[in-house]
């Protein structure tokens, strides 16, 4: 069953929001929804943009009070 | 009052030592015992590995016995926990002996896990330990000429390392007289040649200028070691004559065993560094899981707040501050200039242009890191 996590990259300069995900990614499902919280607005770019490069699924990206909110499916 | 320290590496002998310093007459009057628990009776100095594996400095220069950079006071055993029994307050050992605490920390770092990528160990070199980074040497050495690849796996320990040890290539084949028959190829994982964007910055002009060719959105898939090739999840293929690789990372296997974190890798409060869920036992250095670089520096830093909190607990019954996610790295960029990067939760790094003054100090700390160890600087 899929599940949804959270990958916490907040105040990540090093090695990042979308390293996080990287790694966070290894040890998840396909099919599994991996919400990236980000306190770097360049992450709503980085991360649309690698996700889509690798073939998994871009679901959405929000921002609420200096947090980015960014969401993807495992797909492959 | 039983503090135990899990582990002997840098993060765990500069709690130590810092605690035993501020805890001096607690130590002497009995009232306190600290306890360190560790694998080996040698310490190394991990960032050496990079020079050794280029040649400029050699493996004795790596090691200092333990118990010489450990305050008188500290009670060291070698004597690796098997079993950590939180409920109790115990953990067992190899050698069967249970020891009790008040307080731990877990301080037992990480390891390469090259073994993750399919083809990595028959196919790559590497210098995350003695072994390897010696058997790198004598591969470059052997090395006739041709492309070089540089690869990056995801999470690693020493964010800086795959820069520097490219720019260090650089100039070894130079040195050689032999920059006109290597090609240098560094991969990264993100869309950038570093995740520090403005090292990023600084780095790709650097490549550029030195004609060092890069490719980003570089996350290995497997090496075809047979037909010297390197594939990548985003579909791209990169043939290659020597590979060099900075390895996925993995915490220690019996923190994994004792289903204490995924991979290793412990669950830590971001600021107070404590385990999530206990309020007496902390974890430092490559062993936890906050998003932050798995380096030196950030052991350090967590090892003084750790140090101040822990003697604080003892004396007071709470901790006094917290952890501001401080890291500072020195970056080489080749081998006389550097420069460093240094940031927290809330401030990014701001690099500077290398120079070989830095590249100076960060020789001269390769010595002083001995004083560090025993948390003097």
């Amino acid at each position: 069953m899929a599940e949804k996590k959270i990958v916490d990259g907040r105040g990540s300069f090093c090695p990042g929001p979308l390293m996080e995900l990287i790694v966070a990614l290894k040890s998840s499902q396909i099919g599994d929804e991996l919400e990236v919280l980000s306190t770097d607005k360049g992450s709503a770019n980085d991360i649309p943009e690698w996700v889509r490069k690798v073939g998994h699924e871009y679901i959405s990206t929000t921002e609420d009070g200096g947090v980015w909110h960014i969401t993807i499916r495992k797909s492959k | 009052m039983k503090i135990l320290i899990v582990g002997g590496g840098m993060g765990g002998t500069i709690l130590a030592n810092n605690l035993a310093r501020r805890l001096t007459n607690e130590l002497k009057s009995g009232k306190t015992i600290i306890t360190m628990l560790s694998a080996s009776d040698k310490h190394m100095y991990q960032p050496g590995l990079l020079y050794l594996a280029v040649g400029r400095i050699t493996p004795d220069e790596l090691y200092r016995d333990q118990a010489s950079l450990l305050e008188p006071g500290i009670k060291f055993h070698v004597d690796p926990v098997e079993e950590f029994k939180l409920d109790n307050n115990q953990v067992k050992t190899k050698s069967g002996k249970i020891f009790d605490y008040d307080i731990m920390a877990i301080a037992t770092g990480s390891r390469m896990f090259p073994e993750g990528i399919p083809g990595m160990v028959e196919g790559a070199e590497t210098f995350y330990t003695e072994e390897t980074a010696l058997k790198m040497f004598k591969r470059l050495q052997s090395f006739e000429g041709g492309k070089v690849v540089i690869t990056v796996g995801v999470p690693h320990k020493c964010p800086m390392a795959p820069l520097e040890i490219t720019f260090m290539l650089h100039d070894y084949f130079k040195d050689r007289g032999m920059a006109d028959k290597v090609q240098l190829h560094y991969t990264y994982p993100i869309g950038r040649v570093h995740s520090l964007e403005n090292v990023a910055k600084w780095a790709a002009p650097e490549m550029d200028k030195l004609g060092i060719k890069y490719d980003t959105f570089f996350n290995i898939k497997e090496v075809d070691a047979k037909n010297k090739l390197l594939k990548s999840e985003e579909g791209a293929e990169i043939k290659y004559d020597l590979l060099v690789t900075i390895p996925t990372h993995k915490g220690m296997e019996v923190l994994e065993k004792n289903g204490l974190g995924q991979n290793g890798w412990l669950p830590t409060n971001r600021t107070k560094l404590n385990l999530e869920g206990r309020d007496n036992v902390f974890v430092l250095g490559d062993t936890t899981n906050i998003p932050i670089s798995k380096a030196g520096s950030t052991a350090h830093f967590e090892a003084d707040t750790l140090g101040e909190n822990i003697a604080a607990m003892v004396k007071m019954g709470l901790p006094v501050r917290e952890y501001d996610g401080k890291v500072f790295c020195f970056i080489e960029a080749g081998k006389d200039r550097a420069t460093y990067a240094m940031f927290d939760y809330q401030n990014p790094p701001d690099p500077k242009a290398p120079t070989k003054a830095v590249h100076w100090f960060k020789m001269a700390y390769n010595k002083l890191y001995w004083i560090s160890a025993r948390g003097l600087l």
